[in-house]
């Protein structure tokens, strides 16, 4: 009896799951598929075509949004990588006071509402004469993408056996060699697989973009959520597709440098 | 003793030079994290004109802002129950897949999570518009006769919410199975439970940290999206368009400030529950 329930289970799971995968794939797909229809709609195939990329790449205002997102989420990565990085082997190898309250600010931006940091972000910004623009942009999202680096590092160096450190410690290496020679390599493939996230991060934020941008900046997904607003074009499933192509290269070397890293 | 003394020397220093590199963090949380939030707070609190005063917050007690309000949270609440009925299984089923599958099935539930709602919900755009894919097949198997206006509907608007945010329900319930000693439904079922018997007794008592943390992961941002509406159509306001219009539209700051801090209170409110009730940290994946 036992056996026929437990093969009925093994029977409903890939079933259940494939449908759900089918579901939760099926609308990317169309986005893909029809930034390759030679018609201008997006919803009656009329052939295959690749105009919408050349069209896509002789637009000057495209290219430059494409260039600033390009900027802005290499920029912030990277500063989020160092900032990240940093506090992580700082915080989780020290305890001193306030050091819980530096964590908990630092890690807020994954809890608050987005827009309210975007509003916020506004708020202050004009209030006290920051210019809003590439600037404003990358500190914005650098703060919103210290998080991921901060979280992915602390729980790697978390993991990771102090007596690895303490033997080269004994073995009469400086603080800084130990870091540099053992602690460094050691939580690289976190290092990068945070900082790939939040170069994905970035490339996909709208909410605080949208907030903090100025009249002469303007990020991929704020073209496409401008263009959406007045109804899909095969342009804008164009870049779309881009920027999903970009968005899952990065998630998908950042899961395989970690899960890489597991194994070992 | 000179060893410790110098033991302890070292201790220092590295004390010192972990501090210095906190310092750049420390700055972003103060100057872009805690300053801003502060800075809408003292909005929220005084008028146009500096003055200290509470009008803003009695302001949002107006009938049509607390409809938004509810409405958001009504919205929340039924995208946290679908979200929950559809990933807990899926969840529970990655869990008891086999090895091999494993690692696939967490890639093809984390990519969607990670790319851009915006796109994914333009996806469901073209398949749910009056001439896309999903009314036509219903067409073609004959269902129908009239194409369904499906977008701008409510159930359309929870559509995408559930969508975008079901991978944070499957991947806490995933965990929490993961993590089971699937023993204990074993010798549950050897003392004759039932296997539904088994499921509410053993199984679910034991993933509920996991079914909380999906829930407050889900019901959290699901009340401060704001692009949803407006793109699925149907002009229906939700919290998030009710600040986006106070701060651009009505162009009152001190109003949408204080409406921002309604937001951040009450999504506060939610997680230090979660936590008080011992929940897990939610910070990591």
């Amino acid at each position: 009896m036992a056996a026929k329930k437990r093969k009925k289970l093994r029977l409903f799971s890939p079933i259940y799951m494939s449908l759900v995968l089918i579901i939760l794939y099926l609308p990317i797909l169309m986005v893909v598929i029809y930034s390759f229809n030679a018609g201008r709609s997006v919803s009656a195939w009329s052939g295959f075509s690749t105009q919408w990329y050349t069209r896509l790449f002789s637009n000057r205002l495209m290219a430059d949004a494409l260039i600033d997102s390009l900027v802005l989420a290499g920029l912030s990565s990277l500063l989020a990588g160092g900032i990240g990085t940093l506090g992580a082997i700082g915080l989780s190898r020290s305890h001193f006071k306030g050091a819980g309250a530096i964590e908990s600010v630092a890690t807020l931006p994954m809890m608050i509402p987005e827009l309210v940091l975007g509003m916020a972000y506004l708020a202050l910004f004009t209030g006290v004469g920051v210019k809003l623009g590439m600037g404003a942009l990358v500190a914005t999202h650098t703060a919103f993408c210290v998080p991921y680096v901060f979280i992915n590092v602390k729980s790697r160096l978390v993991g990771m056996d102090p007596a690895i450190e303490e033997a080269a410690r004994d073995l009469g290496a400086e603080p800084m060699r130990v870091l540099r020679d053992i602690t460094l390599p050691l939580i690289m493939p976190a290092v990068v697989s945070g900082m790939m996230l939040a170069a994905a991060m970035s490339l996909d934020d709208v909410v605080i973009s949208f907030f903090v941008t100025s009249a002469e900046t303007t990020t991929l997904p704020l073209k496409i959520y401008t263009g959406l607003k007045s109804g899909g074009t095969p342009e804008i499933n164009a870049l779309s597709t881009l920027m999903l192509g970009a968005i899952f290269l990065f998630v998908a070397i950042s899961q395989l440098i970690s899960a890489r890293s597991e194994k070992k | 003793m000179t060893h410790n003394a110098g033991k302890d020397a070292r201790r220092a220093r590295e004390t010192r030079r972990n501090m210095l590199f906190v310092a750049p963090m420390a700055l972003v949380a103060v100057l872009l994290v805690a300053l801003p939030l502060i800075y809408v707070m003292g909005m929220a609190l005084t008028t146009a004109e500096g003055a200290l005063t509470l009008d803003n917050f009695k302001g949002i007690l107006r009938a049509d802002y607390l409809l938004v309000f509810a409405n958001s949270l009504k919205l929340a609440f039924y995208t946290t129950v679908i979200s929950l009925l559809i990933g807990y299984p899926f969840g529970y089923c990655m869990a008891r897949a086999p090895k091999r599958w494993r690692f696939i099935l967490m890639m093809l539930v984390i990519i969607p999570f990670w790319t851009s709602a915006l796109v994914r919900i333009y996806g469901w755009k073209i398949l749910l518009q009056g001439n896309g894919l999903i009314n036509t097949v219903l067409k073609g198997l004959g269902l129908i006769e009239k194409n369904i206006k499906f977008l701008g509907s409510y159930g359309s608007v929870l559509l995408a919410m559930v969508y975008c945010l079901i991978s944070m329900m499957i991947l806490p319930c995933h965990s929490a199975v993961d993590k089971m000693d699937f023993t204990l439904v074993e010798a549950a079922r050897d003392l004759g439970s039932k296997p539904w018997r088994a499921f509410i007794d053993v199984t679910l008592p034991l993933t509920m940290p996991g079914i909380l943390a999906g829930c407050v992961l889900v019901f959290v941002p699901s009340v401060g999206i704001f692009y949803l509406s407006d793109i699925m159509g149907g002009g229906m306001v939700l919290v998030g368009n009710l600040i986006r219009d106070q701060l651009l539209k009505v162009r009152d700051w001190h109003m949408g400030s204080a409406m921002s801090m309604v937001l951040i209170v009450l999504t506060a409110g939610i997680y230090l529950v979660y936590r008080r009730s011992g929940g897990d940290d939610l910070g990591v994946f």
